[in-house]
């Protein structure tokens, strides 16, 4: 897991906007500087001064705990200057565009801006409009690349390698930015990916990305590795994608029955937040031998702390040129 | 035939029959054996070497053997009425719709329904579910749920499902378990205030219509919803022209279609309603003798799978009333067999023909054990006779209520005996 930095500096791109495209290298990577990161933070002095004089600007549409603590603390741990910019309180309040907002921040010179935005493409709207590099922090059903990056970390730490693996991604693949930069992350490092969900919500030709598509648990956890179960909203039920949350629960929910059917050692996978009883029992998102959802969240810091320090690397280099 | 047929368990020789099976195109004289509630042996030449020992005889007289009739539209008034005049149909199994009070649309009632019919002994009875809850067209009902219960096919009866999104999901969803999609063929803004087809005949009534078109653009519409989700639909009594061809455009395409039609659709037309005799007042309205001929032509082609009853028990206070006031509906249960049989006398149709569509297409639809005469299958069987005549006539029906559209009408094809599961249900009394 050598790390080269004149590698990293070919290989890194200018934005992170999304997984699909990316080259296995390049994802190595970023998994190989995460690994650096994970050993970093779980000494006492976890602190360096890496970003020292960068300014890093979460600008946050959508609410989110986990995904702004986690990048709040990979600044903070590399020694930049970071604000959370709170759309609720700001001029986005009052009526200003995302390109207004972005030529704005822009004229304040940041360095990395971190964006999460209901809307597809949102984050790639912005990276055509500012100077600094672009991490998409989630757009719409679009990509969510660090989740997907942070994912791939923990699968890897586990079981050593991702190439190979069966992957079962469950639940509501349609409306999931985790799942669509999971399927691309998973498929390009050489795993063979399945959706697992109600017809209701795989999204159409959903093959065509290369994944197996089933209607049944029972038949597509079959054999896999993985289990990645992702959040359902409660509000898809209002919407007529399924009838009930007991309907949901009793075919599409992980239990240890369905779980039954997966490799006994396979591990089981979710973004947060949970909804117990929804999309996952208690018991096995509970099971210490087999949930690693807690071990998803550190690893999604040092994921974090991985693309802040490669799109400086690279900033370097894009302001040398101009 | 006089005889009667004991214990279920003991072993029954039908000699003397024609045997029609239309899955194996069977069509010869010979014999079958029932043991207890199984079908056990079939042949033509099956008891060439006499009757096993200890077994009853029933001698068929030459007169037709057929597996009982899979009726897979039947609105449920009494319960033990309903089952009565199903046996006295010929009808083995039959299937009804979910606007039962309360509607089928949760666990309880679909199991309700199963157990009180399986208690009456008659025939069996098999149940839709809702698609949505409270057949109000707004939210999806179980469907998974409903399937695991027993439900064989989902259907909001005649609320068409107006709501082109939730048609989407309906299919959709239903597609994850594979479940069939029934929707009443009718665009309801259309037939809002209608009480029969649009036309000459309304007009001369003053009676509102309903345009023929309300049928197609609903048909086209769930067509194209099937294509697009892969679910599975199918549309209940047609009865125009154009709504067949879109299904028969549909099932070119490889959309995962089918349709049934009704004996009124085929046999009837809207002159029928005479001076406002609301017997003849329908859901589907019955339409004008064009469109009645492309039912049969589409009986004959091949794009009409399947013929269901359409039973629709009203009682006397909701028929005698002014046509526009009268409630829709017919009942069906005792006409199925002989007005079906009219596609055979009229020369439409083979007898074979006739039959899988009243026997073995409907089961093979809904997944149900019945519609053939198969080893190890329920001895569900039908003996009549083809050509028996006989004269429709609503006071004597054996259904509670009377509403017969073909009530007074000359048929020919009588049912001679009934069996369930190797019982006797209904014998013809000389």
């Amino acid at each position: 897991m050598g790390v080269d930095d004149s590698y990293q500096t070919r290989f890194s791109p200018r934005h992170l906007l999304g997984i699909e495209g990316l080259s296995p290298d390049q994802i190595t990577v970023f998994l190989n500087k995460s690994e650096n990161y994970v050993e970093q933070n779980r000494r006492v002095d976890k602190a360096t001064q890496l970003l020292h004089g960068r300014t890093i600007i979460n600008l946050f549409y959508e609410d989110s705990t986990r995904t702004l603590t986690s990048f709040e603390l990979a600044g903070k741990r590399l020694g930049g200057d970071l604000i959370n910019m709170n759309v609720d309180t700001s001029s986005v309040k009052k009526g200003e565009t995302l390109i207004d907002t972005a030529m704005t921040l822009n004229a304040m010179h940041p360095d990395i801006l971190v964006v999460r935005h209901p809307h597809a493409g949102a984050a790639k709207l912005l990276s055509e409009k500012v100077n600094c590099a672009v991490i998409n922090g989630g757009d719409g059903n679009h990509e969510h690349p660090t989740q997907a990056l942070l994912d791939a970390l923990t699968i890897r730490r586990r079981l050593g390698g991702l190439s190979g693996l069966t992957v079962a991604i469950c639940g509501d693949i349609l409306h999931s930015r985790v799942a669509k930069s999971n399927i691309h992350l998973l498929l390009t490092m050489g795993a063979r990916v399945r959706v697992i969900a109600p017809k209701t919500l795989i999204p159409p030709a959903a093959e065509r990305l290369g994944v197996e598509v089933f209607h049944c648990m029972e038949d597509g956890l079959k054999d896999c590795d993985i289990v990645m179960m992702l959040r359902l909203q409660r509000e898809r039920m209002t919407r007529n994608f399924f009838p009930s949350i007991r309907e949901y629960f009793r075919y599409f929910g992980l239990d240890y029955n369905k779980l039954s059917h997966a490799k006994p050692d396979a591990l089981i996978m979710h973004p947060g937040p949970m909804n117990r009883g929804v999309e996952i029992d208690t018991e096995v998102a509970d099971d210490v031998g087999r949930s690693v959802i807690r071990e998803q969240v550190e690893m999604g810091v040092a994921v974090r702390m991985a693309c802040l320090d490669l799109l400086t690397i690279n900033l370097d280099s894009g302001e040398r040129r101009a | 035939m006089a005889e009667t047929v004991g214990d279920p368990q003991d072993a029954v020789a039908y000699i003397n029959a024609r045997l029609l099976d239309p899955a194996t195109e069977l069509d010869a004289i010979g014999g079958l054996l029932t043991e207890g509630e199984v079908i056990a042996a079939v042949g033509d030449d099956l008891f060439r070497s006499g009757t096993p020992e200890g077994a009853a005889v029933v001698d068929c007289g030459g007169h037709c053997l057929a597996p009982g009739l899979v009726d897979m539209r039947v609105e449920l008034g009494n319960l033990a009425t309903s089952g009565r005049a199903a046996a006295g149909g010929g009808i083995t199994s039959m299937v009804s719709l979910p606007n039962s009070d309360p509607v089928a649309d949760n666990e309880a009632v679909v199991e309700f329904v199963a157990r009180r019919a399986r208690k009456l002994g008659l025939v069996k009875l098999y149940t839709y579910g809702a698609v949505t809850r409270g057949l109000a067209g707004s939210e999806l009902a179980e469907l998974g749920m409903l399937a695991d219960a027993g439900a064989v096919a989902f259907t909001d009866a005649t609320h068409a499902i107006a709501d082109a999104r939730l048609m989407r999901m309906a299919l959709s969803y239903g597609s994850t378990f594979g479940l069939l999609i029934v929707n009443h063929p009718e665009e309801p803004g259309l037939a809002e205030y209608g009480v029969m087809n649009d036309g000459e005949t309304a007009t001369r009534l003053g009676l509102a219509g309903i345009p023929r078109q309300a049928e197609v653009i609903m048909v086209e519409r769930d067509v194209h919803l099937a294509e697009l989700t892969g679910g599975r639909l199918h549309v209940p009594h047609v009865s125009t022209a154009d709504a067949l061809d879109a299904i028969s455009r549909g099932k070119q395409r490889g959309v995962n279609v089918t349709c049934d039609t009704a004996p009124p659709y085929f046999a009837l037309n809207e002159t029928a309603i005479g001076d406002y005799r609301t017997f003849a007042k329908l859901s589907p309205p019955l339409r004008n003798e064009d469109d009645r001929q492309a039912v049969v032509a589409g009986l004959k082609n091949g794009t009409i799978d399947v013929i269901a009853s359409d039973h629709v028990p009203r009682d006397e206070e909701s028929k005698r009333l002014p046509f526009a006031e009268a409630a829709a509906g017919g009942v069906g249960l005792n006409t199925l067999l002989p007005i079906s049989l009219e596609l055979y006398h009229n020369g439409h149709l083979g007898l074979l023909d006739v039959f899988r569509l009243i026997t073995q297409a409907p089961a093979d639809l809904l997944n149900l054990p019945a519609g053939r005469l198969e080893v190890g299958r329920p001895a569900d069987l039908l003996v009549f006779d083809p050509d028996r005549g006989w004269k429709v006539d609503a006071k004597t029906l054996l259904s509670q209520a009377k509403n017969s559209p073909f009530d007074r009408r000359p048929v020919q094809g009588t049912v001679l005996r009934t069996v369930v599961d190797g019982r006797n249900i209904y014998q013809l009394e000389d």
